[in-house]
Order: C-alpha cells, then sequence, then structure tokens
C-alpha cells in the first residue's frame, strides 16, 4: 500500500532557530498516528508543514501521491491548537460559511445536513444559537474538530485536540477519531495527553529538537527505553 | 469564476454579519470622522469661497484617516483565533477572500460618507458651482482607490509587530497620486473653477491599475509567513 504521507528530510528554520531538522518519514494511509514530545520539539511546525500552511525550508512533503499540498488540500482536515472560529457567529453560522470554502453543496452534499452532521458527530446541538465566543472552551474545541472534519478529508491533522477537555469528552473524541481511522481516514493527532491514545494509536512517533526520534506502537515500549 | 463570485459573496456576506454585530469599524471611523469636522470647524473660520477651495482636501484627508481604522480591523477579525488558516488551507481561491474584503471596506466606507457628508455641507456651508453629477462620481472611484490599497496593505502588514503604524507608512505614499486626483477633481467641481475630467480618467486609470495588480500579489501576501 501506498503512503499516504511522505516527508523527506525537511528541514524549517525560522531565522536562525531550526523548528525541523532533517524530519524524514512515511506513513502508511488508515491509521492514527499520535505525535509527541516536549514543548519545542517541532509538532506543531510539522503538523503546520503537512497542512502547507508553513512550508519547508528544505525538503519535500508528498501527499496523497503528489507534493503540490495546494492540490490536496481539500482532502486535509486541519485542526489548530486556536479554534480557527469566529466568536461572534454561531457554530452552525461559523461551519456554513467554512462548507462554502470547500463547496460542500458541489459534492452533491446539503450544506445544512452536513454542517448538522457533523456537529453531532461532535456531540453537540447544531440547534445552538449562541455565538461561539460564549462557548466553553471545551466546546470550542469540539466545534474546531467539527470544522476539520466538515469536507470529509482523508488526512485530518489535529493539534492539542484534548486540550481543555474533560475527560469525558475527551474519550468520546478519542472514539470518533478510532471510528474515522477505522472509515479510511489517516490521522495525526499532536498531543500532550498520550495516554488517552493508548490503545487507540496505531503509532506513537516522538520527536525531540526538530527531530523524530523513535516511532512505537505503544507508549509502555517508549517510556521503557 | 461562478465559484470566485459565489465565495466572494459568502465571504462579504460573513464579513457584514461580523460588522453588523460588532460595529467595530463604523463607529470606530464614525467617531473619528465626526471629531474631524469638529475640531476643524473650531480651527478655521473660513469663508464660502474659501470653504469650496479646502473642502476637497478636508474631506478627503478625513475619510482616508478614518478608513485605515476599517481596513485595520478587516484583518484583525481574521487573526482571532487564526481564522485565517482555515481559509489558506481550504481550496478556495485567495482572490474571492480579498474582493470580499474590498467589496466590504467600500460599503463601510461609503455608508461613512452618507452619513458625514451632510455634516460636511452644513459645518462648510457648502455648495457646488460645478457639475454636481460629478461628485458621486470622484467618490466612487476615490473609496474605490483607498480601499483597493487600503485592504492590501493592511493584509500585507498583518503579521508585522506595529501594523497600526505600518499601514499609514506603506499605504499614503501610495495613495499620494489617488489623493491628489481627489481633492482636485473635488476641488473642481465645487468651485467649478476648471474642469474635473483629468482627475477623473487619473483616478479611474489608478483604480484598475491597481486593482489588478492587487488581485495578482494577494496570493503571495496571503500564503506569506
Amino acid at each position: 500500500m501506498l503512503p499516504a504521507v511522505i516527508v523527506t528530510d525537511v528541514v524549517k528554520q525560522f531565522g536562525r532557530f531550526a523548528a525541523l531538522r532533517g524530519v524524514t518519514a512515511e506513513f502508511a494511509p488508515s491509521r492514527l498516528y499520535a505525535i509527541l514530545g516536549d514543548n519545542g520539539a517541532g509538532k506543531t511546525t510539522l503538523l503546520r508543514a503537512l497542512a502547507g500552511l508553513t512550508p519547508p525550508t528544505r525538503g519535500s512533503i508528498s501527499m496523497l501521491g503528489t507534493t503540490d499540498l495546494r492540490s490536496v488540500c481539500s482532502q486535509l482536515g486541519y485542526m489548530a491548537h486556536p479554534s480557527l472560529l469566529y466568536d461572534e457567529m454561531s457554530g452552525m453560522e461559523n461551519l456554513r460559511y467554512f462548507a462554502r470554502l470547500y463547496e460542500i453543496s458541489d459534492r452533491g452534499q446539503n450544506n445544512e445536513d452536513r454542517c448538522a452532521d457533523v456537529i453531532r458527530a461532535v456531540k453537540l446541538d447544531p440547534s445552538l444559537t449562541r455565538p461561539v465566543g460564549q462557548y466553553s472552551q471545551g466546546m470550542r474545541q469540539r466545534m474546531s474538530l467539527a470544522r476539520a472534519l466538515l469536507n470529509d478529508p482523508k488526512i485530518l491533522l489535529l493539534d492539542e485536540p484534548f486540550s481543555n477537555v474533560d475527560v469525558r469528552s475527551a474519550r468520546e473524541m478519542v472514539s470518533l477519531l478510532i471510528r474515522l481511522r477505522d472509515a479510511g481516514k489517516t490521522i495525526f493527532v499532536v498531543t500532550h495527553q498520550a495516554s488517552l491514545l493508548d490503545g487507540a494509536a496505531d503509532e506513537f512517533v516522538w520527536m525531540e529538537a526538530g527531530q523524530i526520534i523513535s516511532r512505537t506502537p505503544d507508549l509502555q515500549h517508549q517510556e521503557s527505553r | 469564476m461562478s465559484s470566485v463570485a459565489g465565495l466572494t459573496r459568502a465571504t462579504l456576506a460573513k464579513d457584514l454579519r461580523l460588522e453588523w454585530r460588532s460595529k467595530d469599524a463604523i463607529n470606530s471611523m464614525l467617531f473619528f470622522s465626526l471629531l474631524v469636522v469638529v475640531i476643524f470647524s473650531f480651527s478655521f473660520d473660513p469663508t464660502a469661497e474659501e470653504s469650496r477651495r479646502i473642502a476637497g482636501g478636508l474631506v478627503w484627508v478625513a475619510f482616508l484617516f478614518a478608513a485605515v481604522v476599517a481596513f485595520n480591523q478587516t484583518w484583525a477579525r481574521e487573526m482571532r483565533n487564526q481564522v485565517l488558516d482555515a481559509y489558506r488551507v481550504s481550496p478556495a481561491p485567495p482572490n474571492a477572500l480579498f474582493l470580499a474584503k474590498v467589496i466590504g471596506n467600500f460599503i463601510f466606507v461609503t455608508v461613512l460618507q452618507a452619513l458625514m457628508t451632510p455634516l460636511f455641507i452644513v459645518f462648510y456651508n457648502l455648495r457646488a458651482l460645478g457639475p454636481a453629477y460629478q461628485l458621486p462620481i470622484v467618490a466612487a472611484l476615490g473609496t474605490w482607490a483607498l480601499v483597493v490599497n487600503g485592504t492590501f496593505f493592511a493584509a500585507m502588514s498583518l503579521r508585522t509587530r506595529s501594523r497600526e503604524i505600518m499601514l499609514p507608512l506603506l499605504l499614503f505614499p501610495i495613495s499620494i497620486p489617488a489623493l491628489l486626483a481627489m481633492v482636485e477633481a473635488t476641488g473642481a467641481i465645487l468651485t467649478g473653477e476648471f474642469s474635473a475630467r483629468f482627475w477623473i480618467v487619473l483616478l479611474a486609470a489608478y483604480d484598475v491599475v491597481f486593482t489588478i495588480a492587487s488581485l495578482f500579489l494577494f496570493d503571495l501576501v496571503l500564503q506569506a509567513e
């Protein structure tokens, strides 16, 4: 099976600081990857590079068989640490707008139905009319995940999806990610709450100082090293 | 093309909704212009003849300074929660975003002009001695010139540390030819001493050149880190 993502010798410099230092890796499709590491290890930079938001200084990224990431952006779902939502609009209004950007209705699906479906998938109420700015942090995180799922992406890039989410909601999010993985999506989750993905992630990718230092099938494997 | 038009409409509708709810830009612009009118009316005590000569400069400088507030606001709202990244990872064309912002700002500045012009007329005892039908043409072309450049340079200074300072530094010098044309054309119409035709043509040419250049370059600005 062809890899869904191939990262080849990717370097990202911010001035003199190298956030990524020659990252090379292949990631198979339909798998859930947990990307772990200390603060400043380069996890978010790697995720942003995969999303096409931070072009590498050197090296290349191939996604779904092409290095032209712009051409596959409709196949990507990206959830960042900030919510990427307008605080003054309700969840449904936000998603309606983003559905237009992805031209969901042109794919034969009704915008309203799709928006309501993804909101329900993250266990929120589509009829909620209050603005996102008045949501709790956990609700905002879940709505942000709903936005990332809106275009039914083949590759999901999630940065800290469980931060500020209560344990029960976080477990529900993990269950959703497992279902999405089983449905054929390739998922990358940057997190500091690795234990939530124990038994769920197919692989744990450990980063340190801008490099991937190991890839392990479970958490214990790395911790015992 | 239909996709650009549709996405421009969707983004414009979203921006108008956000402005309607927050009233950030319009309130600041109104307050600023009102201050300019009042302060200038106390500072000078011109005769009707003198008013007609200086009104062009006075009106356009007030609108230019007030519009800067709207230009900054329009992008600041995209930077909150990093919503701009959601647009950048989507397949939506950058031009649709730029056009929507330009049209939105054009509407805001036009509303400001509609509200402030009667005040200028009353405070400065203005009456057009030339062809008054040319005033709306000058207003539309002049506003478009300010708005196209203002929106473009506000996007350019978006990620700079002191963007409130950076925008006037970039915008004012490049707006000088347009500002000169607006002031001269308005003065010509109010005094009736000479034809405004040359300045109107110059303004139209300026609009065409800068609109095309901005549309071509906006993708680079949007994708810049």
